[in-house]
C-alpha cells in the first residue's frame, strides 16, 4: 500500500453527543482518528470510552433509549446518513468485544461466518478465507487440524483471536476492540497485543483500554475520556510524558480511575 | 408473652426441635404420596391392562368382543392429526415467540398479546373444542374430519408452544446477537444463523412436551366428533377418525369389566407413547445444553 | 489476480435487492403470526357469544341463571336452571383442593426447605410426570381404582359420585401446586432466611414465618391457577362423576359438572340448532368466564409477587 495513506484520516468525528435516556453519555465529542494506526481510548469507568466505540460501528443504536446528535464521518461521509447502510458500515468496520463471544459453531463456520451472510458460498473461496483470517490472526498453527470442532473447544485467549480472525474474514478497513484483552490471562493477553502490532500494517485498529500501561505500549495515538468528555487527544508517548491537562496527568499516575 | 429478661427454656426449645422434626417427616410423607399414587396408578393399570395387550390389540380394529378390540384405527387416527398439529402449531408457535422477542416494540399491544396467551393457556379444553366444533367443523364445513381435529388441537397447544420458544430465545445471550450485528448481519440473518440454531434445541423440547399433551387430549376431540367405532383407515385429513385416549374413555364407560381392562391395556400404549416422547425430549435436552 | 472478498462482497450485495425485501416483510410475517393468537381469542368469545345469544331467544336469561333444575332431556318439559351444573362442579374443585393444597403446599415446603438438591433433582420430574398421565387414563383409574376402594370405606357409596374423580382431580394438580409454589417460595431471598436462622429458629419456623409470609401471593397465584384447572377438568369427571345434575354439595352422590355436561351432549345426537345443542355453548361461555376471571386473578398476584423481588 502508499505509504501517503497513513497520513490520512478514517473518521472525523465533529461535536458528537449521546444520551442514554436522560443520561448525557457523550458531551460534544470531536476526534480524527488517524488511518492505519493504533489509536487507544482510556479512561474511568463510566466515562463513555465504550459507548463511543460502539458509536463507530453503530452497535450503540441496539440500546433503545438512545438519543444521538452530531457528526461522525468515515472515510468523507457520515455514517449515520439514510443513504448508507449500517450493514455495509459495519462490512468496512469490524469488532471485537470484551469476552470472546465465538458462535455455538466449529472453528471454521465462526470464519466464514461473514463471508457467508454476505453471500459469498463457493467452498474454494470460503477455504482461502479461513485459512488467511486465522493465519492472520496467528492462530492457524494451533487450529488447523481442527478446524471443525466446536469454537468453544479453545481456551479464552484462542477464543479471542478467533473472533479476531472472524472480524478479518470480511476484510475490513477498520477494527474496533472493546477491551479485548480484559478477560484474558497475562500470556494470551500479551499474543493478543503482538497480533494487534501486526495487525495494524493492514488495518486501523481503535482500541478501548481499561490498562494504561496496554495503551503505552500498543498505540500510537491516545484519547482520554472522562465524564463523558474527550480530555486529551495526542500522540501516545506525548501524553504519557508530558500530558497538556492536569487530569489527565492525574489519571496515568494513578491519582483515581 | 413479652419477657423483660433473657431467659432461655430448655423446655420449649425441645419442643421447637421436635416440632421442626415432625415438620420435616410430614413434608417428606406428603411428597411421597403424590409419588406413591403414580406408583399405585402405574401398577395397577399395567396389572388390569396387561393380560389384553397383545400383536392383535395393535392390529385389530376397535369390536363389540373385549378379546377382539384393538386400537389399529386410534393409532392411526393420533398419528395423521398429529401430522396436522405438529406443522401448525410449530410454525404459528415458533413465529409468535420470534415476533415477540425479536421485534416486537416494548408498547400495549405487544403486552396485550402476551396476557393474550397466557389466558388462552388457562382456556379449559372443552372451550377450544367448541371453538373447534363451531368455526372448523361447521363454519369452514370441515367435517368431523382429521383436519378439524388437527386444527383443533393446534390451537390448544399453541400457547405452551409460544411459552417454551420464547424461553428458549430470551437463554440465548447478548453477545452472541452482538457478534453478528458486528458482522454486518441483518436481523432476519442473526435469527436465521444465530437464534434458530441456538434456540433449536429448547424448542424441540417444549414442542414434544407440548404435543405429549395433545396425544393424550381427549375432551376438545370428543367435541368436535371424533369417533370411536372406526374399522378402517384413514386415507386423507377429510376422513372422520377416532384416537387413542377416545377409544380408551369409549371402553372406560362400558359396565363390562372385560372391557375396562380393554381400556387399561389401551392406557399401557399411551402410556409408553408418552413416555417414550418425554425421553427423547430430556435426551435433546442433554445433549444439546450449550455452554455459553 | 483474483477479486478480494471485500469486492466480491460489494458485487453480491449489489445482486441481491432481495435481501431488503425478505427483511421488510419477516417481521410483518411473525407479526401476523403473533396476532393470530388474538383472533383465536376472538374467535372463542365471538362463537360462545352468538350461540349464548340463539340460547337466550329460546330459554329466558333469569331462568338460566336462577333455576335449580336442570334437566335439558325432558322432551317436552325442559329446564335449564344452571346450579345444579354450577354446584357439581364446585363440588368437584372443593374436594379437589381439599386434596391438593395440603399435599401440595406441604410438597413445596419439602421441596423448597428440606430437601437436598439431589432429592429434588429426583422427585420434581417424578412429580412432573404425574401431571403429565392424561386425563383419560385418571378417569379409568378413578373408575375402577379409587371407586372400589372407597366403597370398601363407605359401602353405601354408588358407581359414580363425586368423591372419587374429586380426589383423584386434586391428585392431578398436585404437581402443579408443588411446583409453581416451590418457585415462589425459591425467591424468598436467602439472607431473609439466614436472618431467622442466625437467631436460632428451626426450619419449621424459618418455612411457616418467613418462607410462606414471603412468598405468599405467589402461592395463591398456583392456588387459584389449579382451583382453575380443576374447575375445567373434563375427562375424570366425564367418565367417575355420572351424568346426574344434582343440586348441592354431597360427595356420595352422583353429580354432573359443566364440563361433562358439554361433552355428554356433544357425544350424543342433540340436532345442530336444537336449545340442547345451544344450552352447551351458554354453559361453555360461563365457564370460560370462570376460568378467564382465575387466570387474571392469579396473573394479578403472581405480579404483584414479582414485583416484590
Amino acid at each position: 500500500m502508499k505509504n501517503q495513506e497513513s497520513e490520512k484520516l478514517i473518521y472525523s468525528v465533529k461535536d458528537f453527543n449521546l444520551w442514554y435516556g436522560d443520561t448525557h453519555a457523550l458531551k460534544d465529542i470531536s476526534l480524527d482518528i488517524p488511518h492505519k494506526q493504533v489509536t487507544a481510548i482510556i479512561g474511568p469507568s463510566g466515562c463513555g470510552k465504550s459507548t463511543f466505540i460502539k458509536t463507530l460501528n453503530r452497535m450503540v443504536e441496539l440500546v433503545p433509549s438512545v438519543k444521538m446528535k452530531g457528526d461522525i464521518n468515515y472515510k468523507e461521509s457520515n455514517i449515520f446518513d439514510s443513504k448508507s447502510s449500517v450493514e455495509t458500515l459495519r462490512t468496512e468496520v469490524g469488532m471485537v468485544f470484551q469476552k470472546p463471544n465465538p458462535f455455538p459453531k466449529s472453528i471454521y463456520d465462526n470464519i466464514a461466518y461473514g463471508p457467508r451472510i454476505h453471500g459469498i458460498k463457493n467452498k474454494t473461496i470460503l477455504n482461502e478465507v479461513v485459512e488467511k483470517s486465522l493465519k492472520g490472526a496467528a492462530l492457524w498453527d494451533e487450529v488447523k487440524d481442527r478446524l471443525n470442532e466446536n469454537a468453544f473447544g479453545l481456551s479464552g485467549g484462542q477464543q479471542q483471536r478467533l473472533c479476531i480472525a472472524r472480524a478479518l474474514a470480511v476484510e475490513p478497513d477498520v477494527i474496533l476492540m472493546d477491551e479485548p484483552t480484559s478477560a484474558l490471562d497475562p500470556l494470551s493477553t500479551a499474543k493478543v497485543e503482538d497480533l494487534i502490532q501486526e495487525l495494524k500494517k493492514d488495518y486501523s485498529i481503535i482500541i478501548v483500554t481499561h490498562n494504561m500501561q496496554q495503551a503505552a505500549r500498543i498505540s500510537d495515538k491516545t484519547a482520554f475520556f472522562l465524564n463523558g468528555e474527550v480530555v486529551e487527544f495526542d500522540a501516545t508517548e506525548k501524553m504519557y510524558s508530558n500530558p497538556n491537562d492536569k487530569r489527565t496527568d492525574d489519571y496515568i499516575s494513578g491519582k483515581f480511575g | 408473652m413479652k419477657e423483660k429478661r433473657i431467659v432461655i427454656n430448655e423446655n420449649k426449645t425441645n419442643r421447637r426441635v421436635a416440632y421442626n422434626k415432625i415438620g420435616r417427616v410430614l413434608f417428606f410423607l406428603s411428597t411421597a404420596f403424590g409419588m406413591i399414587v403414580l406408583a399405585t396408578l402405574l401398577i395397577r393399570i399395567f396389572t388390569q391392562g396387561i393380560g389384553y395387550l397383545n400383536w392383535n390389540f395393535l392390529t385389530n380394529y376397535a369390536s363389540r368382543r373385549p378379546e377382539d378390540a384393538g386400537i389399529k384405527a386410534a393409532i392411526a387416527g393420533t398419528v395423521w392429526v398429529m401430522g396436522i398439529t405438529i406443522p401448525v402449531s410449530l410454525i404459528l408457535g415458533v413465529g409468535t415467540a420470534i415476533y415477540l422477542e425479536e421485534y416486537a416494540p416494548r408498547n400495549r399491544l405487544t403486552r396485550f398479546i402476551e396476557l393474550n396467551i397466557s389466558n388462552l393457556a388457562g382456556v379449559p379444553s372443552v372451550v377450544f373444542g367448541l371453538l373447534g366444533l363451531t368455526v372448523f367443523v361447521r363454519f369452514f364445513a370441515m367435517g368431523r374430519s382429521i383436519l378439524a381435529g388437527g386444527l383443533t388441537m393446534s390451537l390448544l397447544i399453541l400457547p405452551i408452544i409460544v411459552v417454551a420458544a420464547k424461553e428458549a430465545i430470551r437463554s440465548i445471550p447478548q453477545e452472541q446477537y452482538e457478534a453478528a450485528y458486528a458482522m454486518g448481519a441483518t436481523k432476519w440473518q442473526i435469527i436465521r444463523t444465530v437464534v434458530l440454531p441456538a434456540a433449536t434445541p429448547g424448542i424441540l423440547t417444549g414442542a414434544i412436551l407440548s404435543l405429549s399433551r395433545a396425544v393424550g387430549e381427549t375432551a376438545s376431540l370428543l367435541m368436535i366428533g371424533a369417533m370411536a367405532f372406526i374399522a378402517y383407515l384413514p386415507d386423507s385429513i377429510y376422513s372422520s377418525f377416532t384416537v387413542l385416549p377416545i377409544q380408551i374413555f369409549n371402553w372406560a364407560g362400558r359396565p363390562q369389566a372385560a372391557f375396562q381392562a380393554v381400556a387399561a391395556a389401551g392406557s399401557i400404549v399411551l402410556l409408553v407413547i408418552l413416555i417414550l416422547m418425554n425421553s427423547l425430549a430430556i435426551v435433546i435436552r442433554n445433549k444439546y445444553t450449550k455452554r455459553y | 489476480m483474483q477479486p478480494t472478498i471485500r469486492e466480491l462482497i460489494k458485487e453480491k450485495k449489489q445482486a441481491r435487492s432481495s435481501n431488503s425485501r425478505i427483511e421488510k416483510t419477516m417481521p410483518k410475517v411473525f407479526f401476523l403470526m403473533a396476532a393470530f393468537s388474538i383472533l383465536v381469542t376472538i374467535g372463542i368469545v365471538y362463537t360462545l357469544l352468538i350461540e349464548t345469544f340463539y340460547f337466550f331467544t329460546q330459554v329466558s336469561f333469569v331462568d338460566f341463571i336462577t333455576g335449580t333444575e336442570w334437566y335439558p332431556f325432558f322432551g317436552n318439559d325442559p329446564s335449564f336452571g344452571i346450579w345444579p351444573l354450577v354446584s357439581g362442579t364446585f363440588t368437584i374443585a372443593a374436594i379437589a383442593m381439599m386434596v391438593a393444597v395440603p399435599l401440595g403446599l406441604s410438597s413445596a415446603v419439602y421441596l423448597s426447605e428440606y430437601a437436598s438438591e439431589r432429592n429434588r433433582k429426583i422427585i420434581k420430574p417424578i412429580l412432573e410426570v404425574l401431571a403429565g398421565v392424561p386425563t383419560v387414563v385418571y378417569g379409568l383409574f378413578a373408575l375402577t381404582f379409587v371407586t372400589p376402594l372407597l366403597q370398601s370405606f363407605i359401602p353405601t357409596l354408588p358407581i359414580f359420585n363425586a368423591l372419587s374423580p374429586g380426589i383423584v382431580v386434586g391428585i392431578m394438580i398436585i404437581p402443579q401446586v408443588a411446583s409453581l409454589s416451590q418457585e415462589a417460595m425459591n425467591a424468598v431471598p436467602q439472607a431473609m432466611r439466614d436472618g431467622a436462622f442466625a437467631l436460632g429458629a428451626t426450619r419449621l419456623e424459618v418455612a411457616l414465618k418467613i418462607v410462606i409470609p414471603g412468598s405468599l401471593s405467589g402461592i395463591i397465584s398456583s392456588l387459584v391457577l389449579a382451583l382453575s384447572r380443576a374447575i375445567g377438568e373434563t375427562m375424570i369427571v366425564a367418565t367417575a362423576a355420572g351424568s346426574t345434575p344434582n343440586m348441592g354439595f354431597n360427595p356420595t352422590e352422583s353429580i354432573q359438572t359443566m364440563t361433562a355436561y358439554i361433552v355428554q351432549v356433544s357425544m350424543g345426537d342433540a340436532t345442530f340448532g336444537s336449545t340442547i345443542y345451544y344450552s352447551i355453548y351458554a354453559v361453555g361461555m360461563l365457564l370460560f368466564v370462570f376460568t378467564l376471571l382465575m387466570n387474571i386473578i392469579a396473573n394479578y398476584f403472581s405480579r404483584r409477587f414479582r414485583e416484590v423481588y
